[in-house]
């Protein structure tokens, strides 16, 4: 099927010329999905019938010249933990193995509005809480580009089908990093936009003041696109900000002369793997040579955010999942003694190992005795790091930097350290405590073929920045096309 | 910070989980290396930073008191893992 390995925007606009119908597009990612997905495992749940009669639905507004979004009848899908109408919703998790959301997120109906076909639900961490998708319940994803390693996570099934072809785009969500480093394991584009710039109604809570959802794809182009489809005000979530009518699409020019990329030097530290180091490098020095300025600058308190988002994503996870108690919704044990004993038992049954931790860390520093010298102390240290980024924007359009400290990791390698695995998140973590806007794109291949992808961090607000930034690089290079072959193992 | 195998059955308690031995020794030594890790934060002087808690600033938003349909019994029912007579079903909860 040659259309199934063009971007979003290409199939939107062949669809438009009715070179190819949406039934046919659709029918063709299903069969991909049925074909290769039980190696893969990126999906959780595959709507046939139902893409196929939204195919049908959007193919008849087409006919009639209805559908105006560029990515009317294009094949999409959503991470498991956004939900969608009377469809599963599992979150990785026993807890939610039979959970029908009655209602759609604000994403979900923005998206059915705009033509989109929803193939299906993607694998994830328990709960979004893990780096490589292997806390999920149902078990891990594997990575296209080598499926003895880690897609990442915690999207990593979001960024796992793209890579595979399975999904021309799909929505994520990003707490500490889960969209961006799956992206950079994966070889595929996507963006964490600024906190209150996509609606988190129907989104199942992880840590309210640090989750975001937002696109992966196989370029920066389709992001804007999608972006231009989520973003908006949603009087459903009060942190959602208004924004004008939205024009990332638009205003992409593909040109960074004088753009003025700031290079944090304490990014590039101890812990770096050699090689990704000089991918990232060699990004910077490509944009350089495209017309933008590049100056490196300290930048010290990286080291310092992976403790402070752990105290207090951990503290609002604890109180987001206090909900789960067996009786709204959700798993109930069969056998208990009382009331306390249903929540502890259908509790204790239902959450993996990874979920009961962080449920435990927050309620130790909300606790009392700890609560100032962890969860008041993290939200100092919160406070300390957004000011560093303040002072760098005072003199820099965006920073550059790794997503991740290494390529994907083999399957199993830290999931039994989780202390390690935190430790994997240190160049992500910071943007969701400033609230910023972070964009993961490839930017070459370790000596195993694995990708390796560079992070752009910009100011609240300033996705377009980014978006062109990755827009104009991805015009000069050709990483972002590069697929995985077919069936490889042992790199 | 030493962690104790009193102090994993409070948090335990406080989080309404009950842990297997295995899962409670594991538990002590990811909390355990967890929290030495948090204690780097220590390092950092914070006298007098106002903490942070959202990093843009909000304030309460307001809308119309309008009346509106709310959503239905059934529907919110049908998730529940027992119900009866149109109700969540819970164990006897006084005594």
């Amino acid at each position: 099927m040659k259309y199934l390995d063009v971007s979003a925007l290409s199939l939107g606009e062949r669809l438009k010329k009715r070179e190819i119908g949406v039934r046919e597009v659709t029918q063709a990612a299903l069969s991909r999905i049925a074909k290769k997905d039980g190696e893969y495992r990126a999906y959780l749940s595959v709507f046939q019938e139902e893409a196929l009669a939204q195919a049908d639905a959007v193919q008849k507004q087409l006919d009639a010249g209805e559908a105006v979004s560029p990515l009317a009848g294009v094949p999409m899908a959503l991470k498991d933990n956004i939900c969608v109408k009377d469809l599963p919703t599992t979150c990785g998790s026993k807890m939610l193995e039979r959970f029908c959301p009655p209602y759609d997120a604000t994403v979900t109906n923005r998206l059915r509005e705009a033509g989109a076909v929803m193939l299906g639900k993607l694998n994830m961490d328990e709960f979004a809480m893990g780096s490589t998708n292997e806390t999920s319940y149902f078990g891990a994803c594997k990575n296209p580009w080598d499926t003895g390693r880690v897609p990442g996570g915690s999207s990593g099934g979001a960024a796992a089908a793209v890579a595979a072809g399975e999904a021309y785009y799909t929505l994520g969500s990003d707490t500490g990093g889960s969209i961006r480093q799956p992206c950079s394991f994966c070889g595929v584009t996507g963006i964490k936009p600024t906190y209150g710039t996509v609606s988190r109604y129907g989104l199942v809570a992880y840590a309210s003041s640090l989750d975001q959802i937002g696109p992966i794809a196989r370029d920066a182009k389709d992001l804007a696109a999608v972006l231009d489809v989520i973003v908006g005000k949603d009087e459903r979530d009060a942190t959602s900000v208004t924004a004008g009518e939205n024009r990332y699409l638009s205003s992409l020019t593909g040109e960074v002369k004088g753009l003025k990329v700031g290079i944090p030097s304490d990014y590039f530290g101890e812990g770096l793997e050699e090689e990704v180091k000089e991918k990232v490098l060699a990004a910077a020095r490509k944009l350089e040579e495209m017309g933008a300025t590049v100056e490196e600058f300290p930048m010290p308190m990286v080291e310092y955010a992976i403790p402070a988002y752990y105290i207090i994503a951990s503290a609002e996870a604890t109180s987001n999942l206090s909900r789960y108690d067996g009786i709204k919704y959700g798993f109930r044990a069969e056998k208990f003694d009382d009331l306390i004993d249903l929540y502890i038992q259908s509790r204790s049954q239902g959450f993996g190992m990874e979920v009961k931790r962080r449920i435990m860390l927050g309620n130790f520093v909300l606790s009392s005795g700890y609560y100032d010298a962890y969860y008041k102390k993290a939200l100092q240290v919160k406070a300390l790091i957004k000011g560093e980024f303040d002072r760098a924007f005072e003199r820099f359009d965006l920073l550059l930097g790794p997503a991740a400290p290494t390529t994907a990791l083999k399957l199993g390698e830290s999931l039994s350290d989780p202390l390690k695995m935190y430790l994997g998140d240190i160049y992500t973590v910071s943007v969701n405590l400033a609230g910023l806007p972070g964009l993961v794109a490839p930017c070459g291949f370790d000596a195993q073929g694995l990708p390796v992808g560079m992070q752009l961090i910009g100011k609240p607000f300033g996705e377009t920045v980014l978006l062109n930034a990755a827009h104009a690089y991805q015009l000069a290079t050709d990483y972002h096309e590069k697929r995985p072959q077919e069936g490889g193992e042992g790199r | 910070m030493q962690i104790t195998g009193e102090l994993i059955d409070y948090v335990a308690d406080l989080s309404r989980l009950q842990l297997t031995q295995e899962e409670k020794e594991k538990a002590e030594t990811d909390l355990g290396s967890i929290l030495t890790y948090i204690d780097k934060l220590n390092e950092l002087d914070t006298t007098g930073v106002e903490p942070m808690s959202h990093a843009f600033p909000v304030k309460n938003v307001f809308r119309e008191d309008e009346v509106a349909p709310s959503a239905q019994r059934d529907v919110l029912l049908q998730n529940a893992p027992v119900k009866q007579d149109g109700c969540f079903k819970v164990p006897k909860t006084v005594e």
